[in-house]
């Protein structure tokens, strides 16, 4: 068995710069992530940082990669408010933004976004199973309000 | 009718929409809809456990025939199912395919599942999960917004799927004990 990992892939009527800017602008993050906000400069070494409404931090991490409006890797993510998360160690969340070709006389376009959230150890189950039940909701509603402005649910 | 006990999930997918279940069941049953999301192909059921089901091409030739296993509306939708639309698909065991459809908050959690009664090898279950989230991300977004999700269709499964589906035929591993 490799390390445990967790990949999700949804596409969205919008356009990777606007995708890229819903993934790290705190205001609109707090809209889809259930009023998570994350504190970070998105550069490339800088510290990642999501946080619940009431200013705890749930979650640290650092960029290990930063090229926008393609790809995004969060690395030593590591939760912080759960004991039995927190035990299960590190993690690192890859994100990946393609656009998908246009249809043939409609001039419209769609985007991918994969998502990998990998362990970085054999230990990190737990944490593969919880973030497994985390990214469909966050990126359904990310989805939504890209698509119609609003989210599909708020908690 | 068959024997679901034998089945094992092996693809996964959940998306969470912003519509009611009735709704979701509509787009999963209804062939005027499942056509904008589903690559064209029109679904035919006949709604009933035991019941017949399709998915069409657009020109009318059959692309999946299979069985309802579970029909109860507006909760749970599950169908065996066989590619008979593609060269060598057709020889190998059905798949099932479940949706399951539960309000959560505002919006409505959809799960499909698609379980095979054989150890099915990693490329062949790679059509699956390159297909299902095209297909997901269609319906939700034909349900939110009216419109349907321009998904490039021409792509098709990964090279190596097709290669394993003939291998698998060649050598029918579901036959072995």
């Amino acid at each position: 068995m490799g390390k445990p990992k967790f990949v999700y892939v949804t596409y969205i009527r919008t356009t990777p710069e606007k995708l890229w800017a819903a993934l790290t602008d705190p205001r609109t993050i707090r809209k889809y992530w259930f009023g998570m906000t994350v504190e970070c400069d998105w550069k490339p070494g800088s510290p990642w940082r999501l946080k619940f409404e009431d200013g705890r931090t749930a979650d640290t991490g650092e960029i290990l990669e930063a090229d926008p409006p393609k790809r995004l890797v969060i690395g030593k993510w590591h939760n912080q408010f759960k004991p039995e998360l927190n035990a299960a160690g590190m993690s690192r969340c890859t994100m990946e933004i393609e656009m998908v070709d246009y249809y043939p006389g409609f001039g419209r376009k769609a985007v991918k976004l994969m998502i990998t959230h990998e362990a970085e150890s054999e230990q990190g189950a737990p944490l593969i199973e919880a973030v497994s039940g985390g990214w469909p909701k966050v990126l359904s509603n990310l989805k939504s309000l890209l698509e119609t402005g609003d989210v599909a649910f708020k908690r | 009718m068959i024997d679901t006990a034998k089945f094992k999930p092996k693809t996964i997918y959940v998306t969470y929409i912003a519509a009611t279940p009735e709704k979701v069941w509509q787009a999963l049953t209804d062939p005027a809809f499942t056509t904008h999301y589903f690559f064209g192909f029109a679904v035919d059921v006949e709604p009933k456990q035991g019941g017949r089901f399709h998915l069409f091409w657009p020109d009318g030739r059959v692309h999946v025939t299979g069985e309802v296993v579970d029909w109860s509306p507006p909760r749970r939708f599950s169908c065996s199912w066989l590619v008979e639309g593609m060269k060598d698909f057709g020889e190998l065991p059905q798949c099932l395919v479940t949706y399951d459809i539960e309000p959560s908050g505002e919006a409505v959690k959809l799960t499909m599942t698609e379980s095979h009664s054989w150890d099915v090898p990693r490329d062949i279950l790679k059509g699956g999960e390159s297909g299902w989230p095209k297909i997901l991300s269609g319906l939700k977004s034909m349900l939110e917004t009216g419109k349907p999700l321009a998904v490039d269709t021409k792509e098709g499964p990964p090279p190596e799927f097709m290669a394993a589906v003939k291998k698998a035929v060649a050598e029918k591993p579901w036959l072995k004990r």
